[in-house]
């Protein structure tokens, strides 16, 4: 009997512990708000820089892969047009290797203090980083999907009388697209998470926000576990999504 | 067409690959008149490939020049686009687009190139259909069809584009045996239908019944030309022989 009962004055003790550190950490003061604020702009970094992102990556892997494709036909015609591709593709294999070569802390900070120096709004600096980073990648994943296209159909596209532009946007973009959904999803999930570093430049994202908590409540445990479930949950949905994603798009592949 | 009857006329042409490593093309002549039907053979790598690939600049040529319609095509600043509509072509893998309904693979280049409106586009493409016995597989897609069914999209595809020439580079060979037959009656009927054809093919019985014209080729060369009669039954060249003794 006494056994059970110390069992018991344990699980209260626990309780009344758990309690207490809860309250201290997120309801005194009201500190949960900071942790929503937090989570608000994680939000906002990530989507801004997500649309960002993707408009780079698509000009980058067009201005790719059209010299890629066109190699040939560039070298024999020369010209002044000829040269800008060739500087133009130059330029995004420089691009691609200084962002994929570099932690994108390092390019966050280099743009806060050293390029966007008069503006105080650290989350748009932080959107642009994480913009201009992700960009890389995901030029990479429209280039490999475009890439993995059977060159067979660009030959069907253009045998018909389709130039190279026409080519790509109704026969090889939409297989190409199709194909890397799912990848592009992921490394948005993966955007997700590394903007957690954007503290490094002054932006209380959600990460930063549970940091604040535990430097005021000199309590580690329960503001930074919370912080871990909450982007826990939120790449738990998200690949959850990706896989019905992925399932729907193998069914329709007939 | 031009005053002599020549819709293609292919001069001195050259395609080297690395450098001159590789030529794949190494110096040919050839003229087709409209409604000819021609058929090139030789062995595998011999180039056959290629020559049918320069002919709309798929490949585009190291040296020589090809005449459409009395134009070089092969000068740079042709509008290489505009004359490939008028050159069908058929691949080995049919490559029809898989992510769209055969009736929309047919309707796609003539609606987009074309301008012509839907409503006749898909008229004329349902009537092609019909010809070959694929009128209700219009809104299948090509991963629910038979490699033969394919291959007959494929044609039609091409001839939605009303061309002046149909190109084919060994439409059979992906075939599975029992679906040759029904691919050749297409060309077939087309081929009777005066359509002028350029075929790359291993069929050497299509040739005999319905080519005006055989071409061997060997070495990037045309080293023999003639009536299928000719070509079958008293060949000269003797690479010729070597490889009709091979095949037949
Ligand atoms: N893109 C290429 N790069 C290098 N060599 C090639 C290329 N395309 C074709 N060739 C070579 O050119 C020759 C002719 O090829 P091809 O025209 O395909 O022959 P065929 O169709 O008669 O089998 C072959 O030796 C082949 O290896
Ligand atoms: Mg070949």
């Amino acid at each position: 009997m006494e056994f059970f009962d110390k069992i018991g004055d344990f699980f209260v003790n626990w309780f009344s512990e758990f309690k207490r550190e809860f309250i201290l950490n997120f309801v005194t003061g009201e500190k949960w708000r900071w942790i929503i604020d937090g989570l608000k702009n994680t939000l906002i970094i990530t989507f801004f820089a997500l649309i960002l992102g993707v408009v780079i990556g698509v000009v980058v892997a067009a201005v790719r892969s059209t010299y890629d494709k066109n190699r040939e036909s560039f070298r024999r015609r020369g010209g002044a047009g000829a040269f800008f591709m060739g500087a133009l593709n130059f330029v995004c294999n420089l691009y691609l290797t200084v962002i994929r070569g570099t932690p994108v802390v390092v390019q966050l900070m280099i743009m806060y203090f050293i390029i966007m120096t008069n503006t105080t709004n650290g989350v748009l600096v932080a959107v642009i980083a994480f913009g201009i980073n992700s960009g890389a990648y995901v030029a990479e994943i429209f280039r490999s999907g475009i890439m993995s296209i059977d060159g067979g159909q660009f030959e069907a596209g253009r045998s018909l009388g389709f130039n190279y532009f026409q080519t790509m946007r109704h026969i090889i973009v939409p297989q190409a697209f199709k194909t890397v959904l799912p990848t592009l999803c992921n490394e948005f999930i993966v955007l997700l998470k590394e903007t957690s570093v954007a503290g490094y430049v002054g932006v209380v994202e959600l990460t930063k926000a549970g940091d604040q908590i535990r430097g005021r409540t000199f309590s580690a445990f329960m503001p930074l576990i919370a912080v871990a479930l909450i982007y826990l949950a939120m790449v738990i949905v998200l690949t959850a999504l990706v896989r019905r994603l992925e399932r729907r798009l193998r069914r329709s592949e007939r | 067409m031009n005053a002599d009857g020549s819709l293609i006329e292919v001069k001195g042409l050259c395609k080297y690959y690395n450098g001159e490593a590789i030529k794949a093309l190494d110096g040919v002549d050839l003229e087709i008149r409209a409604g000819e039907v021609v058929v090139v053979i030789g062995p595998s790598g011999s180039g056959k490939s290629t020559l049918l690939r320069s002919l709309n600049l798929l490949e585009l040529p190291t040296r020589g020049c090809i005449l459409f319609d009395g134009r070089d095509i092969s000068e740079k600043h042709v509008n290489i686009n505009l004359h490939r509509r008028k050159m069908g072509m058929v691949f080995q893998h049919f490559n029809l687009f898989p992510h769209m309904s055969v009736i929309d693979n047919m309707t796609l280049a003539p609606e987009k190139l074309l301008k012509m409106p839907k409503a006749q586009a898909r008229e004329y493409a349902m009537g092609l259909l019909e010809r070959v016995g694929l009128a209700d597989r219009a809104e299948n897609y090509p991963s629910q069809l038979s490699g033969g069914q394919k291959q007959r999209v494929a044609i039609v595809r091409a001839l939605c584009m009303k061309p002046q020439v149909m190109l084919f580079d060994e439409p059979t060979s992906a075939l599975d045996p029992e679906m040759v037959g029904e691919v050749l009656d297409v060309m077939k009927s087309l081929a009777a239908e005066g359509m002028t054809m350029v075929v790359v093919t291993h069929e050497m019985g299509f040739a005999r019944e319905v080519a005006s014209r055989v071409i061997f080729m060997d070495g990037g060369r045309i080293l023999e030309q003639g009536s299928p009669q000719d070509i079958f039954d008293k060949p000269e060249n003797p690479r010729l022989r070597e490889f009709l003794s091979k095949v037949l």
